[in-house]
């Protein structure tokens, strides 16, 4: 009796971790990364947003007495743990969850991204494009550290990214976010179609 | 020309009860640590599917951002209107968002910065996390970006 319940369990176990370390679809993403809005207003009355911590960054680090760095981030500090826990959540997922097998996407996103040379399908981002040694190429250097700077600046001119306009702000039925979400899809789409198949050729 | 600083300064309550203490940040903590584990297992963080996304080839990450909308909207019209109270006894103010052309000018540059590096910011810290150690430095050209834009932002329209 007692074995057969523990054999149950392991079987239930196995399962159960084996669905965890299996993508997860996006009808049960999805509705998880939206209940983040009210579990934050409900904690204390907070409004998502992650971009701002790179702004709270900043304000604690280099403000150099800009203006637009002196206010109290410590006040802020929530959005800080809040960042700190999306890394140990990464950590988490990447050590515990992580998927063995190949990153399945669509055949033709496969095709078209062979053509131009990237054909390490192995983890969630291209060993090819991505890693210490491509940074020192110019299409590497362009990926990682220009793409980054573009999307502080961006974010911070946008007054918010995908979390803080499209999320949030969507949700909460603001018209200026459906302007600036309308214009992330428009650059991202410019720069997919026009700007990287030149910059992958580098 | 002058721009409007306040509305960018973020809100500071001065409700004594929202004063800060450990015990009281941790919570968020969890709560991120929670949504970066999704956004790792839904693969939200790949460079391949933000490609996938803009290549229209896939529905993935249409149908990951439009469930959360909706469900971030029932949540938020639900909470209004049964003028629910946060924990710490405040009560729920949503500040709403003043268009600025700003919006559409570094949108725009946030959308080219996102199909570069696979990543809006959120991602960058999970992805750290996931052992993409190279992606510091993305973080840290982000930062740069935050900073320039602060550094500049008074010419800017």
């Amino acid at each position: 009796m007692k074995l057969s319940l523990q054999i149950k369990t392991s079987v239930f176990f196995r399962l159960f971790m084996e669905w965890l370390t299996q993508p997860w679809p996006w009808y049960v993403a999805g509705p998880l990364i939206g209940l983040t809005v009210p579990i934050l207003l409900l904690l204390g009355n907070k409004t998502f947003g992650i971009s701002s911590s790179l702004r709270h960054i900043c304000a604690a680090c280099l403000p150099a007495g800009i203006p637009f760095f002196q206010y109290d981030w410590k006040k802020e500090s929530w959005n800080l743990f809040f960042v700190g826990g999306v890394f140990v959540g990464g950590l988490v997922a990447g050590t515990f969850l992580s998927n063995p097998a190949f990153i399945q996407i669509a055949p033709a996103t496969k095709q078209a991204l062979a053509a131009q040379h990237v054909t390490d399908f192995r983890g969630l981002i291209p060993h090819d494009l991505f890693s210490w040694s491509a940074l020192l190429t110019l299409r590497g250097f362009i990926l990682m550290v220009v793409g980054g700077f573009l999307v502080g600046f961006g974010t911070r001119w946008a007054g918010g990214c995908t979390s803080g306009h499209a999320i949030m702000g969507l949700s909460n039925l603001q018209w200026p976010s459906l302007v600036a979400t309308v214009c992330f899809m428009i650059g991202g789409f410019l720069m997919t179609w026009l700007g990287l198949p030149w910059i992958l050729s580098l | 020309m002058k721009t409007e600083s306040e509305e960018f300064i973020p809100a500071v309550s001065n409700d004594p009860k929202a004063r800060l203490s450990l015990g009281s940040l941790v919570p968020y903590a969890i709560v991120g640590m929670f949504f970066g584990i999704v956004f790792v297992k839904a693969e939200i963080v790949s460079w391949f599917r933000i490609q996938e996304m803009f290549r229209l080839e896939s529905f993935h990450m249409y149908g990951v951002i439009g469930s959360a909308v909706l469900t971030g909207m029932v949540s938020v019209f639900l909470l209004k209107r049964l003028k629910v109270k946060a924990l710490t006894g405040e009560s729920i103010r949503i500040s709403d968002k003043v268009f600025q052309p700003g919006q559409i000018y570094g949108g725009l540059l946030f959308g080219f910065g996102w199909a570069l590096t696979g990543a809006c910011p959120g991602p960058l810290f999970a992805q750290i996390g996931a052992g993409y150690s190279v992606v510091l430095i993305t973080l840290v050209a982000a930062l740069a970006g935050t900073w320039t834009y602060g550094a500049l932002r008074r010419f800017l329209p």
